[in-house]
């Protein structure tokens, strides 16, 4: 475009509608982070579109001042599909949750992450179902009591991130809402990223899971139980940086490094790594192991749309534009004469 | 290519016959819908006019020689104009005992029965669960039965060509081709043309299946066993320049036509299910006309993909069958509410649930209808021929676009494998479909996504429009500003709205007509596919000098506006429907009319013969004869 842009701010980009998540809710800091992040993408605000599911994170796209639609429960990936194949110049984002996009969207998931559209989905994992009043979702732990499980949840949890690598995902990443340049730098990286990008922020739901992530989140134990990954670096962590994961056959152990072990025998993070690094990283559970935060794999691979597009465009180079009439009449075709109506 | 050139004549005795009916019968490997094809083509471009009826089984591979893996294909041609497959059959081409068994019923006593002689060993008949060979039974007798050894012929035929019995056997119902093209004096050039580009690179199978097609013809024409054959003239067609179409590519074209007209490239989303798939198979065939199909993971995400393509202003088509269109249900209603244009399409097949995948049925007009939750009315229209779908599918459109609304489209299994002679339209002589675009400012100072234009739709703002952004989604809309709102009222309001919206479209669809007298003891009412057997069985009636009428059904939400007074013009009225009643109860709903079904859920069309006895037995015979002049 020849005309320049204006330069937007993050305030631009809030609609005129009341944000109506619950006070305290860790949503308001995904939506502040969004906004501040966006101006850096440089693109007009109506370029933009926000598609969601159901469920509070859901209601994100009303927030917004972009074009956006609050779609039907655990379908955003699939609209968000349609969208891009017909309209590749819009940067599209799907905002959905734990109970969205990993239980009645599961389907939607992988298949939107398979086929590689560029699209960047954010996954709010509060690890409960907020909007329906706390029963468990598909990332409640097990054991987990809650309005649905009075005796605790029996289903093994799905990781997030183990989901979206099965799905072949090019781009998976974790964050914290309460970490916020972490958080608005993930997100970016992830706007960045050609192809889907997933992100898998830790939300908390103050009202009915609250302290779900306390341990990810509390400054007096988030660095011993959190792992920030950089791109080349050993995967170090802890309050004083004095601790490091090494691979043991193909498992991972926590090591301390005051103890000899210098950091040339740690792990170092390679966001182009093969998958089964990135399996390892996603098995780090805690207590057993900090959890990684940021850029888990960022990988190129073609995407959907553009094939899609591709084919359109070779086939219209081969055979010319279609021309109705000409395929109408091609095949066996016979006349019936004005005189044979007069019989 | 006009005409044939070359007709191939017989030195036998010729029978001139105004129309035939018969139908193809064997094994489910045996390609016998293929040979219905080729017949109906080739019959088509003789002149005639041609309906068919294809009937095969679910499985695709059901196991040899069973009862179960019968497939059918039945052709009727004419030298005057046909709206069925046929009643009856004047000839049955049976290639084993199980498709003997199964469709002798249908054949005309006296009527014309060729079997191949040769598949009627023990094993033949064990497979087909019989005791005892049909051949021999006394009811065989009815029939003028013709026991040709259609294998060894066909064996003998290719027999230098070092073939495996196998791959010999295969050419059979090339054979059986031949046969039927001398027995009624069809030309062979379209079917050789098939074979050559069909088998271009396997030149064998290429060359056997041409000998196998000519050694039919000339069997026919030496053996003692038929001392004549048959003639059809070339149907009064309107003039004009025809081809032969089936329901399913008649939609396929009509999408793209109606994508065409609209200036609009077409995105399709779909999900394969019978009898819809061949839809997608069409349409992805033409990427170079701005066609993109998107083979969703399931029917939910085939619809929503076309939601999402729509909102990005694409024309956006989703199609299925009945138990797919209740996975769209939620998706429908999302459409609804955020009056976005699509088309949508149910190619109707026997239910409830996964029920006769292959074969027809009405039965799903209540749920495209109804089957959503809340209040969430979209129009409905329904194809009638296979022909007709290319006109349903661009009225679907016009009206979607002027109404901002998802509109059904009801097809049925019948219509979609059937085939007729379609009358090639000028793309340039129909009407373009005009839509328009609000751009910023266009719609005045602030910008209300859901502001009312005369028949209520509401602007199609599309993402990438400067200073149009705004937000839809399932949440109850603020009327105007499109924003979230519980309230009670403004509620009350958008349901009002939305309901008038889609009853608007009454507005833009032609009066109903009536075929027949105006006033008198008898209206038929028909819907979708039946509308041949209706019409016919209603001109036959006519021609009996009976007071009856026949009024079929495009419209079925709204209906058009004077379908009230036209009920209301006959002392009585019959809907005929391949369900149990389903337009029935919405008519006599509506417009307080005692009306009667006639219903059927066999898997099968009506038959002409049914709905005319229906009919005699609602009339009084030979009445005014005034009347009869109605017909036609
Ligand atoms: S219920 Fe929980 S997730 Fe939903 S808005 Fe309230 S705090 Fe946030």
């Amino acid at each position: 475009m020849s005309t320049e842009l204006p330069v937007l701010k993050a305030n631009d980009f809030a609609s005129d509608q009341d944000v109506r998540w619950c006070p305290g809710c860790g949503d308001y800091s995904i939506l502040a982070q969004m906004k501040k992040m966006l101006p850096d993408l440089g693109l007009p605000l109506e370029q933009i579109v926000f598609v969601s599911g159901i469920g509070c994170s859901s209601r994100f796209p009303y927030y917004m001042n972009t074009y956006g639609m609050h779609s039907i429960h655990g379908r955003a990936p699939a609209v968000a599909t349609g969208l891009r194949v017909a309209r590749p110049d819009l940067k599209v984002f799907v905002i959905t949750g734990d109970g969205d996009a990993l239980s009645i969207g599961g389907n939607h998931f992988i298949h939107l992450l398979r086929r590689n559209v560029d699209v960047t989905l954010v996954l709010f994992n509060n690890r409960i179902y907020g909007l329906t009043k706390g029963q468990y979702s598909p990332t409640s732990p097990e054991g987990q009591i809650t309005k649905s499980t009075p005796m605790g949840a029996v289903d093994h949890p799905l990781n997030p991130i183990r989901v979206a690598l099965a799905a072949e995902a090019t781009f998976i990443a974790r964050s914290v809402d309460s970490q916020v340049q972490h958080l608005a730098s993930t997100l970016y990286r992830a706007a960045m990223h050609r192809g889907t990008s997933v992100v898998e922020v830790y939300q908390n739901c103050n009202v009915f899971n609250d302290g779900a992530w306390d341990y990810a989140k509390e400054k007096a134990v988030r660095a011993d139980n959190t792992l920030e990954l950089e791109n080349g670096k050993p995967l170090i962590f802890g309050k004083d940086r004095d601790k490091g994961i090494r691979l043991n056959g193909f498992k991972p152990e926590v090591v301390d490094l005051s103890s000899g072990i210098s950091q040339d025998d740690l792990l170092f993070h390679d966001e182009k790594a093969d998958p089964i690094y990135v399996q390892i990283l996603a098995g780090m559970r805690y207590p057993d192991f900090p959890e990684p935060i940021g850029v888990f794999r960022d990988v190129e691979n073609d995407v959907f749309e553009d094939q899609v597009r591709g084919q359109m465009a070779t086939a219209t180079e081969k055979k010319g534009v279609g021309d109705l009439n000409a395929l109408f009449n091609s095949g066996d075709t016979w006349v019936v004469p004005e005189t044979s109506a007069a019989r | 290519m006009s005409q044939d050139a070359t007709q191939v004549k017989s030195a036998k005795q010729v029978e001139v016959v105004s129309g035939i009916t018969v139908r193809l019968a064997g094994d489910s490997g045996d390609g016998m819908q293929l040979l219905g094809t080729q017949l109906t083509n080739t019959s088509a471009l003789l002149g005639n006019d041609v309906a068919t009826f294809p009937d095969f089984p679910a499985e695709i591979r059901a196991p040899r020689g069973t009862r179960a893996g019968v497939s059918g294909f039945q052709v009727q041609f004419a030298s005057h104009e046909v709206h069925t497959p046929g009643d009856t059959l004047d000839a049955l081409i049976a290639m084993n005992p199980a498709a003997l068994i199964t469709n002798y019923e249908d054949l005309t006593p006296g009527g014309l029965l060729i079997v191949d002689e040769d598949s009627f060993a023990d094993k033949d008949l064990r497979l087909a669960n019989l005791q005892t060979d049909p051949l021999e039974e006394p009811w065989i007798e009815n029939y003028r039965l013709v026991k040709i050894p259609i294998t060894k012929l066909t064996r003998t035929a290719v027999a230098d060509l070092g073939l495996s019995v196998k791959e010999s056997d295969r050419c059979r119902n090339f054979f059986a081709m031949g046969l039927v093209y001398w027995l009624y004096g069809r030309s062979m050039d379209a079917t050789q043309r098939f074979i050559k580009a069909k088998f271009a690179k396997l030149p064998m199978v290429q060359e056997a299946n041409e000998r196998a097609l000519q050694a039919g013809w000339a069997f026919g024409e030496t053996t003692e066993l038929l001392g004549q054959s048959y003639q059809v003239e070339s149907a009064t067609l309107p003039p004009g320049k025809y081809r032969n179409i089936m329901g399913n590519q008649a939609l396929a074209w009509g999408l793209m036509a109606a994508a065409k007209l609209s200036s609009k490239e077409l995105f399709y989303g779909s999900y394969p299910i019978t009898p819809a798939s061949d839809i997608l198979h069409e349409l992805c065939k033409y990427k170079n006309f701005g066609v993109c199909t998107f083979q969703a993971e399931d029917e939910i995400a085939a619809i929503c993909g076309a939601i999402g393509a729509a909102f990005g202003g694409a024309m956006a088509v989703t199609t299925s069958s009945g138990p797919g269109i209740a996975l769209k249900g939620e998706a429908m209603g999302l459409a609804v509410m955020i009056e976005l244009p699509m088309v949508i399409i149910d190619v109707q097949r026997g239910g409830p649930s996964t029920g006769l995948p292959t074969k027809t049925e009405q039965a799903d007009l209540l749920q495209v209808l109804f089957g959503r939750n809340g209040e969430a009315p979209l129009p409905v229209i329904a194809a009638s021929s296979p022909g007709d779908c290319f006109d349903t599918a661009i009225e679907a459109w016009r009206l979607a676009a002027a109404l901002m609304t998802p509109v059904v489209v009801l097809s049925d299994g019948y219509i979609a494998n059937g085939a007729e002679p379609w009358a090639i339209p000028d793309i340039n002589n129909i009407e373009p479909i005009v839509i328009e675009h609000p751009s910023e400012g266009s719609t005045g100072d602030t910008f209300l996504p859901y502001a009312r234009d005369e028949n209520l739709a509401r602007p199609w703002a599309i993402p990438g429009t400067k200073g149009l952004m705004h937000r839809v989604g399932g949440l109850e809309k603020q009327d105007g500003t499109g924003n979230v709102s519980y309230d009670a009222q403004n509620h009350q309001r958008m349901v009002n709205i939305r309901a008038q919206k889609v009853a608007n479209a009454a507005r833009m669809i032609p009066q109903q007509e009536v075929m027949g007298p105006e006033k008198g003891e008898l209206l038929v009412l028909s819907w979708g596919g039946t509308k041949g057997a209706c019409l016919t069985a209603v001109s036959r009636a006519q021609k009996q000098g009976r007071s009856v009428a026949h009024c079929h059904l495009r419209h079925l939400n709204p209906f058009p506006s004077n379908l009230g007074e036209i009920l209301g013009n006959y002392d009585q009225v019959l809907i005929p429907e391949l369900n149990s009643g389903q337009l029935r109860m919405l008519i006599r709903a509506r417009f307080l009319v005692d009306a009667q079904g006639y219903n059927k859920v066999q898997g099968k069309p009506f038959g002409v013969g049914e709905l005319l006895e229906k009919i005699e037995s609602l009339t009084s015979a030979g009445k005014a004869g005034s009347l009869s002049r109605a017909a036609g």
